[in-house]
């Protein structure tokens, strides 16, 4: 494997753990409106993913900024090309952030529901766009002789794009049930579960559309294993789900979404950024990438960063490993007489 | 042709507004993390309730803070191939590199431990719950190197060739990129930028309270911290501002005449304290100067000769071909000033308060000493700002010093109407969310440091436990 395959293996590797991470962060802020049935029931939600949710987000970053380092051509291209989607996911990303953060800080019910809001949406219109924005890419984009992004937006809003934001989307969701319902105790375990066997459903269905038409039309024998690893993964997950073996279920769930990345990133090799125009328009993984020196040097460091943070992010997740249910929720605001406004009086 | 050049306008607005905003928030999360593990250490050491307040009060303002500066640095990265695509695509190959090392190497630090840190009170055992706010704080202070590192190669372009097939930069040596002297002073330079602004932060604010002698007991040791971090932040500024204008004489002279309106080769250069110019003219119509202190700064000698702007101008026109190769005069004049001459306000301020604050027992009585203490907040803001207007608007018409224009850098593929929209929305959620995050830190401070609640957990040095005690509320919960 060259320098060029490896580092194409490895952007796939950090969108895959972004979507695996993320996948669920996003999920359960889309549960806060759709499973939580109060104000303590979306505390506890928003609080399985609290102190993991931005190291998460780091995944984005890192993905963003070694295909900025290793495939400058592919990261240019695809960020001023998929100009508006990227406005849009920018503006979620910034709104959910800042509410994780804020929501709790004033005890007032203007003040939480708004941040709500931001909190839903801003993880509805990520899941969804991402899926358009990763199957646009597998399914190639125009792309001129000079490595140009020359479609609009509209080029973007194509059924099978669209279908591939409503993967990720259901996805994503079920993904989240089911570590919500790993993550919690008591009724909104048990209610979690439930959701996630009707939401698992239906993400079997639209996904098993989505990626036979994927393998139908961008596929080869390295993705039909993905997909059938993807297909089988959802259908153990839905089977753990139900006899109630939770950690079982997440891990096939993660499964599925590493698998489906899998599968776009298998069907795109060794384009990395196919072209609908002209097949020699196509940007590889060759004529997008930088010098081998410089992939030389971002290969020793992230051989030697990787495990480091993988072994630190872990170690979070071992810290925070207890179920929280509605009772572990502190009846009082988190930022004590600020928040709850006895300030002068 | 014409819409092109709206592009770029449009562009480079939104990079200014969106750098400025994001930078608002950076020096802050850098100079209070540190102070807030550093006061975090003194209640670990000393088991004193009152270090234990102040870190509790002083995190909380740091994390309304961190909020903004974490979500606002997505958009720094992702600008560069949204805007700037032909810039991503000529530099990738030695610009990406440090960009994805901060992420790799700081981000995840810093979002890792800081989540730890927040959730992690009376789980974790209290040494290693300080050890994360320490590893939280040492990532700020990487991703200020990387990124620096990065910006510096903008300024002062090195390890690189031009690779004549293709027209892109390529990388040839990384470890001179790492050593850039510009890179090096930058930073020097930006450390104690960002304890200035802690420092002033913690004098407004503890300013606030103690005139109305409220907790005495937390405010005055972080006012005579926050007094102590300003002064020796202004004297680390000068020193390393210095070295920094004596790299800028070498390696960016048109910078270094442009700060001063200098458009006459001078021998020696004084150092202008103000000007009225007529940029069209290329000369000062009222100067008022300090002979040869200009001079000195950038050579150490006060008779030393200075290229001024005319002829630097006559210089790049031969080695450059046609063109116009100054910046904007007036802005890089004014923020220059600016950015000095409030920052070293704000350690004047510093110093006086050390003195005024000298006794144990004593606080001043007059009314406009926390007056002033209160306004002090807003100067190292205001220097931070200035400082990077000055740095990039004196690069101009330089995307990358020497080697790349900046009209060369904006993405042919992006319409105007697009950017306009971005910046548009950017701008407005922006003001909206600084609006936001003002009224929460207001709030906040007005509520001061709260009681120490008793632990929740029996045993906070083993509060892991085991099996699922679920039912036991959380120290912290969103």
């Amino acid at each position: 494997m060259g320098l060029n395959e490896f580092w194409f293996l490895l952007i796939a590797v950090l969108w895959i753990g972004y979507f695996f991470l993320e996948g669920f962060d996003f999920g359960v802020g889309i549960l806060t409106k759709v499973l939580a049935r109060n104000e303590t029931e979306r505390r506890v939600l928003i609080n399985t993913i609290g102190p993991v949710w931005d190291g998460n987000e780091v995944w984005l970053i890192t993905a963003g900024g070694a295909t900025f380092a290793a495939f400058p051509e592919w990261y240019a291209t695809l960020f001023s090309g998929f100009y508006l989607p990227l406005l849009l996911i920018l503006v979620a990303l910034i709104l959910r952030g800042v509410a994780f953060e804020y929501r709790a800080k004033r005890d007032e019910e203007r003040w939480k529901r708004g941040w709500e809001q931001a909190i839903f949406w801003g993880s509805l219109v990520p899941a969804f766009l991402w899926g358009v924005a990763f199957a646009n890419i597998t399914r190639g984009v125009k792309i001129d002789a000079n490595k140009e992004y020359v479609g609009n937006l509209l080029d973007l809003l194509n059924p099978y794009a669209l279908l591939g934001g409503v993967v990720t989307t259901v996805l994503f969701t079920f993904h989240g049930a089911v570590f919500v319902a790993l993550k919690t105790n008591g009724d909104i375990r048990a209610r979690a579960n439930a959701l996630a066997g009707k939401i698992g459903l239906a993400t079997a269905v639209l996904a098993a559309v989505f990626l036979i038409w994927t393998q139908a039309q961008h596929g080869n024998g390295r993705t039909l294993v993905a997909l059938i690893v993807a297909v089988v993964a959802l259908a153990a997950a839905l089977a753990m789900n139900r006899i109630g073996r939770e950690g079982w279920a997440f891990a096939l769930s993660g499964v599925t979404v590493i698998a489906a990345v899998a599968m776009l990133f298998l069907s795109l090799f060794p384009n990395v950024m196919p072209s609908s125009l002209d097949s020699a328009w196509n940007l590889t993984i060759h004529n997008a990438s930088s010098t081998p020196y410089t992939l030389k040097i971002m290969t020793w460091v992230a051989g030697f960063m990787t495990p480091i943070v993988l072994c630190y992010q872990a170690w979070t997740y071992w810290v925070f490993r207890k179920r929280i249910s509605t009772k572990s929720i502190p009846t009082k605001p988190a930022f004590g007489a600020a928040a709850a406004d006895l300030v002068g009086k | 042709m014409d819409l092109a050049v709206e592009t770029l306008d449009v562009a480079r607005w939104q990079f200014g507004i969106t750098t400025v905003y994001h930078f608002l928030f950076v020096p802050l999360t850098m100079g209070l993390s540190i102070l807030v593990a550093c006061l975090q250490t003194a209640w670990v050491r000393t088991g004193k309730e009152h270090y234990l307040r102040a870190t509790k009060f002083w995190g909380k303002l740091f994390l309304i803070n961190f909020a903004l500066g974490l979500v606002t640095g997505i958009v720094q990265e992702f600008q560069f191939g949204m805007n700037w695509s032909d810039y991503s695509r000529f530099v990738g190959d030695i610009f990406g590199a440090p960009l994805a090392i901060e992420a790799l190497v700081a981000f995840f630090l810093e979002s890792t431990f800081l989540g730890l840190w927040i959730f992690g009170w009376e789980r974790l055992p209290k040494k290693i719950h300080l050890a994360t706010i320490w590893a939280a704080a040492i990532g700020t202070i990487l991703s200020a190197y990387f990124i620096l590192a990065a910006n510096s190669w903008m300024q002062h372009p090195v390890g690189y060739k031009i690779n004549p097939e293709t027209g892109r930069a390529e990388l040839t040596d990384f470890v001179a990129v790492l050593t850039n002297n510009t890179a090096i002073a930058a930073f020097l330079h930006i450390l104690p930028a960002a304890f200035l602004v802690a420092g002033g932060f913690l004098i407004g604010i503890s300013c606030w309270h103690l005139r109305k002698r409220n907790e005495v007991a937390v405010f005055r040791p972080s006012l005579r911290l926050g007094l102590w971090v300003s002064v020796l932040a202004g004297v680390g500024l000068a020193l390393t501002g210095d070295m920094q204008g004596k790299l800028m004489y070498e390696q960016q002279p048109m910078k270094m005449a442009s700060a001063e309106a200098l458009w006459e080769t001078s021998k020696p250069a004084p150092f202008s304290i103000f000007s009225y110019g007529d940029v069209n003219k290329g000369h000062n119509k009222v100067a008022i100067e300090v002979p040869g202190a200009l001079s000195f700064l950038a050579k150490n000698d006060l008779n030393a000769e200075l290229p001024g702007i005319n002829d630097l101008q006559e210089q790049s026109v031969v080695k450059f071909g046609p063109g116009d190769y100054r910046p904007n005069i007036f802005v890089t004049y004014w923020s220059f000033r600016l950015m000095i001459g409030v920052g070293m306000v704000t350690a004047g301020i510093g110093l006086v308060g050390l003195w005024l604050t000298r006794r144990k027992r004593d606080l001043p009585s007059n009314p406009w000493v926390y007056r002033i203490g209160l306004w002090t907040i807003a100067f190292p803001f205001a220097a931070n700002s200035f400082g990077w207007i000055f740095t990039e608007m004196g690069r101009q018409p330089w995307l990358v010093f020497g080697v790349l224009k900046t009209e060369a850098g904006v993405s042919p593929s992006v319409s105007t109407g697009e950017v306009l929209t971005s910046l548009i929305v950017f701008t407005l959620l922006y003001g909206a969310l600084a609006v936001v995050e003002l009224g929460l830190i207001r709030r906040y401070v007005k509520a001061g440091p709260e009681p120490i609640k008793p632990p929740v957990s029996k045993d906070p040095d083993d509060p892991s436990g085991d099996g699922e005690d679920t039912d036991r509320p959380l120290a912290f919960a969103y």
